[in-house]
């Protein structure tokens, strides 16, 4: 009950510092807009069903956008503000201090999901006609939570390693790619598909867009929570070794 | 007397690399055989310049930090080992403007805190009221952070710090850069500590302020301690000499150089005070070195000059440039 009353009040506080940062709040559904608009072009020429594929496609990128740049840069800010050492310094698991806070990243990535389906609604008149509702919601929270869980894997990394913020940025591309949010993974070459496997928010996207036409089961969307819930064990498991590793050499405090 | 912190030959080195291509790996010994012993109740004061060892020290102490070897005990527990268990016993406060949620009310970042610390549900509201009580911002609790001044940042630290009602309490530096008048405020709050049966470890760099709260200090210099007492014993270090005073207005290093030379000259501080330089020249007693000074003072501009008894801080300068000197 206590780890419970952490984790959702580390959440909500998170959350509402996030929601606060007026900057991040517009950057959140700017940012995306320019790729999903870049998308939309793209696939303006074919069906409506594949400017909806795109629709979706760019709404999650918004998502894990959010949380693959802000993982790294949210621990770096904790780092700088000297916020950090009082987290690891205080007697709840890190595990439980850590998690709500991405995941309070992936949850402000609900705004740029929004504002990009808003987007393509209005400016490209793509309608989202959601036909199994309840499979589409679940998707959602699903994905938004993986993806949370996976910024939890590379923060506990970050604490360990100062400079290891960078690699946010470096794998925000990359996901875009291999989890088919906006081309298919069957245009990948063989070796790349174990990889989109691998990474929650590939089963995230396709329950979404199954939940949308309609299409899909339950599969992708529990295969999506299963391994969203794989990244936030190895979490946890690691993480008292990084803590470890970072008291020894030193790299919690900023210099 | 029952020890609540014991520290035995603590160490603690740095190791960091310089160069692109090149790289050296080179070894810092920030803390280098430390040991000491705080007695229930007790305000110890940890002294020393900056980069002296007092922050390595503290962080290991509360656990943040690995000493590099030797033994460090809070309550009779390792700080290493179970470390967990020293976590839920101690309370840390820094000074300075960092360490707080800026977007967050006070109100939320105690209440943060306090869930952090497993202080019972029920019991968090008075809490967070009586310390928001004790540090003076009740009724500033709902603005943000981000609007408080750097002392009410720094009650509200303290507030922070003693949410689970620790036993033990580290602070590093809590009046660093605070107003004159919050840094009194401040003072009265910490001296409140032992009063309600804390054990504090303080460290500090403000001389008057050790010699006003601690009942025993120690003064850390380059990694060591160099003396250890009450701040009666440290002024009796110093209490065979006499203090001369003199205010100069843009004097040379070399002069400084100069005068640190001059026969009978035991040591030489030099305090900025706005326009001025005060040099601080300590001499054995008895020995009148004034008018030699001004001599070699020539060329200089002097302003006041006065003769005074030492203080602590004339002690804490000595023992300082002694491990200089050595």
């Amino acid at each position: 009950m206590r780890n419970l009353r952490v984790l959702l009040l580390g959440w909500a506080l998170h959350f509402k510092m996030l929601s606060r940062s007026s900057f991040n709040s517009v950057l959140a559904i700017l940012y995306p807009g320019f790729f999903a608009t870049v998308a939309f072009f793209l696939y303006r020429e074919g069906s409506p069903h594949a400017l909806l594929y795109a629709s979706l496609g760019a709404s999650v990128m918004g998502i894990w956008g959010a949380t693959s740049t802000s993982a790294g840069a949210a621990l770096q800010r904790e780092r700088w503000h000297g916020t950090l050492e009082l987290l690891v310094a205080s007697p709840a698991p890190f595990s439980l201090v850590m998690l709500p806070v991405t995941l309070a990243m992936s949850t402000i990535g609900l705004y740029s999901m929004a504002a990009t389906l808003l987007w393509g609604r209005l400016a490209f008149g793509i309608s989202l006609h959601v036909a199994h509702p309840l499979l589409f919601g679940l998707a959602v929270v699903a994905t938004v939570m993986s993806i949370g869980m996976a910024g939890f894997l590379l923060a506990v990394t970050f604490v360990r390693y100062r400079t290891a913020w960078a690699l946010g940025n470096l794998l925000e591309y990359p996901v875009w790619l291999v989890c088919g949010f906006l081309v298919p993974i069957s245009l990948f070459p063989g070796w790349v598909r174990p990889i989109s496997w691998l990474l929650a928010p590939t089963w995230g996207m396709r329950a979404i867009r199954e939940g949308a036409t309609g299409s899909g089961s339950y599969v992708d969307v529990a295969v999506c929570a299963a391994i969203g819930a794989g990244y936030a064990i190895i979490g946890a498991l690691v993480v008292g070794r990084l803590l470890q590793a970072a008291r020894e050499r030193a790299t919690l405090a900023l210099t | 007397m029952t020890s609540v912190v014991e520290v035995r030959d603590l160490r603690r080195t740095y190791r960091t690399s310089t160069g692109i291509i090149r790289r050296r790996s080179i070894e810092i010994e920030a803390v280098r055989g430390v040991s000491f012993e705080i007695a229930q109740g007790e305000l110890f004061g940890l002294l020393g310049p900056n980069g002296a060892g007092k922050t390595t020290t503290i962080k290991m102490l509360i656990t943040l930090l690995i000493p590099t070897s030797g033994t460090a005990r809070v309550l009779g527990l390792d700080v290493v080992k179970d470390a967990q268990e020293v976590r839920k016993r101690i309370g840390y406060v820094f000074g300075g403007e960092r360490g707080l949620y800026e977007r967050l009310s006070a109100y939320d970042n105690l209440r943060y805190f306090a869930e952090l610390y497993a202080v019972p549900p029920r019991e968090q509201k008075q809490r967070i009221a009586s310390l928001l009580d004790l540090v003076g911002l009740t009724g500033r609790e709902k603005e943000r952070v981000e609007g408080y001044s750097r002392g009410m940042r720094q009650r509200l630290h303290i507030a922070r710090g003693l949410l689970h009602d620790p036993p033990v309490v580290f602070l590093d530096e809590p009046t660093i850069g605070v107003d004159p008048v919050g840094a009194r405020e401040l003072r009265a709050t910490i001296a409140s500590l032992t009063q309600a049966g804390k054990t504090v470890l303080l460290t500090t760099h403000y001389m008057f302020e050790a010699d006003s709260l601690c009942s025993r200090i120690a003064v850390i210099n380059k990694g060591q301690i160099v003396a250890e007492g009450t701040p009666s014993d440290l002024k009796s270090i110093v209490a065979d000499r006499t203090v001369v005073e003199i205010e100069t207005f843009g004097i040379a290093e070399e002069t400084i150089d100069r005068l640190r030379k001059a026969p009978g000259v035991t040591s030489i501080a030099v305090e900025e005070r706005d326009q001025a330089q005060v040099l601080l020249v300590q001499s054995a007693k008895g020995l009148e070195l004034t008018q030699t000074l001004l001599a070699m003072l020539d060329g200089t501009t002097v302003g006041r000059v006065a003769a005074r008894e030492p203080t602590l801080e004339d002690a804490y300068v000595a023992l300082v440039d002694s491990v200089e000197d050595a």
